[in-house]
């Protein structure tokens, strides 16, 4: 007895690692920690009401920032890892299949649990107030969205310490990623984990076109959207399309590797070739659906900071638009030596080159929204600012891997992962960093404390550039990506040494920026009156910070693009306010159609999560329970009428009266 | 902000200057040993000049911008919140990318056809051929014409041709000898083409590109130039002197492992394409039986493998 168990847990835990085994203390001394505060301060009861079954976007959003902050901590440290591996040759600190596991879970960590929430965190919180809702189009399904996130991302990280991280690669290339390639459990956990959260992401995805479609404040035209609303739309669509992609195509290796069929095996007919395909059609899709928000991002920092009209809007829109709509065209550049002939490179090769036309165009008019603009440079600005010679370096580069017959000299080097650490750094987290400290105030209603904002904004930028400039001269010099080790006569110590010493001031960066929110919290000043900064532009700057639970207690009246900008502007000159706005803010409070919170969508999380085990471990029983869970979990919202509530116009007024005051 | 920029250039140009000083040896894809690395490496350097061209003046405009229109008491600099759109400028910097796109796109096309792997040399010498399978985690090289293999080594004549063939025994790997020109996967099922000429000789550093598992980075080689004697003196030392690659040491190699530089006087018949054909059934037309007809039937006839 004591025997199958000991044989149980050998292959169950990860064993035999110092730093795993220190993981799993910690992991198991926080879990008790969490516990108890929550229970000494008797705090489950408002976890669970005001938290976890909440259908409130702004929450859901900070807590997509928050997962998302904790993934950037765990990717972070994967990355200081291997950079200590790497900064000495042939060094014995990782060995080979440690190595493999930890760069694969940093790719998907930072871009699939990391990236992602972040955007969906920015999504949640701005969209609604930005077009004047009360909340997304459908608040049910956005939580859910949110738990399914939750959940994929439990169940991958949990590999860590249990049965074995996925050491295939982010992508995980079949035959690799195949049966015989891995036969451990952590090819499972990467495809359930994905799976899981890509449900959730690709119901955000039409939940965000819906919303940006149907529920824009009256007078809202497309054409006078918020750029920030409309590089998510884009980004919305994109996911629609993408996602899919992925899913079948992760379920097709699912098929694959649980019941012997073969896709993408080497034997019997199937093609792994097919996996590659799929695998970036979704993929470089997916680089744009993180990018696209980025750009809408600045171009509200930018023209805010610049006091200024976005220059260009119509370029700006069609620029999106267009991006992504070509990003479905260019897949193959991913593997342009996989030797599918010149006709298929050269299509790929000017299809990829096409899109740096539209993003070239939205970089110039991100300048000209700074020329005879009025610039102040809080941190927000600042993280703009230097985006825009970091992205054009990660472009051009981007543009001389897309030359096919140059790229079979970059395919795979460190030139390659230098390019896009350079545009997913430079492009992705600058972006959402401004959009963090720009929207953080309209959050929880105080600004970050911008000295120790400008330290982590040094460290980051400088960390940046020592970290991974080498690493296009490593590129050059021959090193291939994935190598767990090199001799010293390749020459690649010296710059692998400036690489890591890089990456730890990026690291340091993080630690200045987890001490400045912990400071900003605990001398915060707070600020209620909406205009945090005092030149916002959109409609989420008319609201209070943060804005009350239905967002705006009358549904503002459009009459402009930059509408709050207009209006201050107006009330500046002394103008009366157009008619239909006049009438509008005239109008008696009615009361408001919300909906009510509801503990289904953590439920079928949880049962979602379960079959995911159960379908890593083949138990059959937790797999049956976990799908069986699910489905009562759905008949249960099926026929569940009371979901929705009315709140009563005085309960509004009191609110509106205590904000008022808060306020002054 | 000034400072941002000013730092900024400098990283950048010191970066450049490593690149640049980097025609030294150690840059191996800027220190072409061949016609087609050499070829590569002058649209490597064609491109990023004309990235060039478009990034600096955007950096000096970035600089200039940041700098004139920040907001500080009695600025001469004009400010107009209102001016929002220019159809002259806007045509400006669509036309801009679209001319450097245009140019970039008809030199790459161009080159595209020009490097396509599995198009031959042009030369005077007939091109030998050189089998390459990628295994885990070992380079194995045979001869067909000579008769010999290699492992994690292998020579070549310089300024002759060679026309490697390349395959796997399973997972996908990418063959890259720098100093002599791009890479090429290693699929299983397939025998892709991959044309290489060295025009001086040398020793030259090669790896696998494509991760392929636990000792990946073990999976690396030398390739050697000689002079063709100096070539031939080597086959017939090898014949004469190692030992025979035999079926046993063959399911060796297949063995998940790292392996020492090896030399065989000779290997089993047809080994390169019973390798690569041994997941294919009998008989069967899917994608790997249609893929390696159609990779044979458009570059070489002179390949004799005769499943």
């Amino acid at each position: 007895m004591l025997d199958t168990v000991k044989e149980f847990a050998s292959e169950f835990f990860v064993t035999g690692d110092p730093l795993i085994l220190g993981a799993q203390v910690s992991i198991a001394l926080a879990l008790v920690a969490i516990v108890f505060v929550l229970t000494y301060f008797k705090k489950w009861r408002w976890l669970w009401t005001e938290w976890l079954t909440t259908v409130d976007h702004k929450k859901i959003g900070i807590m997509y920032i928050i997962c998302s902050i904790l993934m950037l901590f765990r990717g972070g440290v994967d990355a200081l890892l291997m950079r200590v591996q790497l900064a000495v040759p042939n060094l014995e600190f990782l060995h080979a299949d440690h190595y493999n596991a930890i760069f694969t879970t940093h790719g998907v960590i930072m871009i699939l649990f990391m990236a992602m929430p972040l955007m969906f965190g920015l999504f949640n919180i701005i969209v609604p107030l930005q077009l004047g809702a009360r909340d997304v189009a459908f608040p049910f399904l956005n939580s859910l969205s949110f738990w399914l996130f939750f959940a994929g991302a439990m169940l991958f990280n949990l590999s860590f310490v249990i049965g074995g991280s996925p050491d295939a690669g982010w992508l995980a290339y079949p035959p690799l990623s195949g049966i015989e390639g891995s036969p451990g459990v952590g090819q499972d956990f990467y495809i359930w984990g994905i799976q899981i959260s890509g449900i959730g992401s690709l119901a955000s995805g039409i939940n965000f076109v819906v919303t940006i479609l149907k529920m824009r404040a009256p007078g809202m035209k497309l054409m006078k959207m918020p750029m920030f609303s409309w590089s998510v739309l884009a980004s919305s669509v994109t996911i629609m399309f993408a996602f899919p992609i992925l899913t079948v195509t992760l379920f097709l290796l699912f098929l694959d590797r649980y019941l012997g069929a073969h896709f993408f095996t080497v034997d019997a007919g199937g093609n792994p070739m097919m996996y590659l395909n799929l695998i970036w059609m979704w993929g470089h899709p997916e680089v744009y659906i993180v990018i696209l928000p980025a750009f809408g991002i600045f171009s509200e920092v930018v023209a805010t900071f610049s006091k200024k009209k976005i220059f260009g809007y119509k370029s700006m829109v069609f620029a999106l638009m267009s991006i992504s709509f070509f990003s479905f065209f260019t897949w193959a550049h991913h593997f342009f030596t996989m030797g599918s002939g010149a006709n298929v490179n050269a299509f790929f090769a000017v299809t990829t080159m096409i899109i740096a036309i539209p993003t070239g165009v939205k970089v110039f008019n991100w300048l000209f929204t700074m020329y005879r603009g009025k610039l102040s440079f809080p941190t927000p600005m600042l993280w703009a600012v230097a985006f825009i010679p970091c992205f054009v370096v990660g472009g051009m580069t981007g543009v001389m891997l897309s030359v096919a017959p140059a790229d079979f000299q970059f395919h795979n080097s460190y030139f390659l992962i230098a390019h896009f650490h350079q545009v997913l750094i430079g492009g992705v987290v600058f972006g959402y960093f401004a959009g963090l400290y720009y929207w953080w105030p309209k959050m929880f209603g105080f600004k970050l404390h911008e000295g120790l904002g400008k330290w982590a904004f040094w460290f980051w930028n400088i960390g940046f550039y020592v970290c991974f400039m080498p690493q296009y001269a490593l590129g050059l010099m021959g090193m291939t990506r994935r190598f767990n080790e090199y001799n010293f006569d390749m020459g690649w110590q010296p710059l692998n040494v400036v690489s890591t010493v890089g990456a730890f001031l990026m690291g340091i960066a993080f630690i200045f920026q987890v001490w400045q929110i912990a400071h900003s919290i605990r001398f915060l000043k707070k600020d209620n009156s909406g205009d945090n900064w005092g030149q916002g532009r959109t409609l989420e700057w008319s609201t209070a910070s943060p804005a009350p639970f239905y967002n705006f207690a009358r549904i503002p009246q459009v009459v402009a693009q930059d509408d709050w900008w207009e209006k201050q502007q107006r009330r500046e000159r002394g103008e009366a306010e157009p008619a239909e706005v006049a009438a509008a803010e005239a109008a008696p409070l009615e009361p408001i159609h919300m909906p009510k919170n509801s503990g289904i969508p953590i439920i079928m999380s949880g049962f979602w999560f379960l079959a995911g085990f159960g379908f890593v471990w083949d138990w059959k029983w937790m797999i049956v329970l976990g799908l069986a869970g699910v489905a009562v979990t759905m008949l249960a919202r099926s026929f569940n009428y009371n979901d929705d509530y009315y709140v009563p116009v005085e309960e509004i007024e009191r609110i509106e009266a205590a904000a008022a005051r808060g306020a002054n | 902000m000034r400072p941002v920029f000013r730092k900024l250039s400098a990283l950048l140009s010191v970066a450049f200057l490593l690149v640049l000083s980097g025609c030294s040896e150690q840059y191996l894809v800027l220190d072409p040993k061949g016609p087609i690395a050499s070829a590569q490496k002058d649209l490597i350097l064609i491109t990023a000049l004309i990235c060039a061209v478009i990034a600096i003046p955007v950096f000096a405009i970035t600089a200039v911008i940041v700098w004139r229109y920040r907001d500080r008491p009695n600025r001469k600099a004009s400010y107009k919140p209102e001016w929002e759109h220019s159809t002259k400028l806007e045509l400006t910097w669509w036309g801009i990318p679209i001319i450097a796109i245009a140019i970039l796109a008809i030199v790459t096309v161009n080159y595209t056809y020009k490097l396509e792997p599995s198009v031959a040399i042009e030369s005077e010498k007939e091109p030998i051929e050189i089998q390459v399978t990628s295994l885990d985690w070992k380079w194995l090289f045979t001869y067909p014409e000579q008769g010999i293999a290699t492992v994690n080594y292998f020579k070549m004549p310089v300024d002759t041709p060679v026309r490697f063939k390349l395959t796997s025994d399973m997972t996908m790997n990418s063959f890259w000898i720098p100093n002599l020109g791009g890479q090429l996967y290693t699929m299983s099922g397939m025998a892709m083409t991959l044309h290489l000429m060295a025009d001086e000789e040398g020793s030259y550093y090669g790896s696998g590109a494509n991760f392929t598992g636990l000792h990946f980075a073990q999976m690396t080689f030398t390739a050697d130039v000689t002079s063709q004697d100096e070539f031939d003196a080597w086959v017939n030392e090898v014949k004469t002197t190692e030992e025979e690659l035999t079926e046993a040491g063959v399911e060796q190699l297949k063995m998940k492992g790292s392996h020492q530089v090896a030399q065989y006087s000779s290997f089993p018949d047809n080994l390169f394409y019973d390798i690569m054909l041994q997941y294919v059934e009998e008989g069967e037309t899917g994608a790997h039986a249609h893929h390696m007809s159609s990779e044979d039937s458009g570059q070489d006839a002179s390949s004799e493998h005769n499943h």
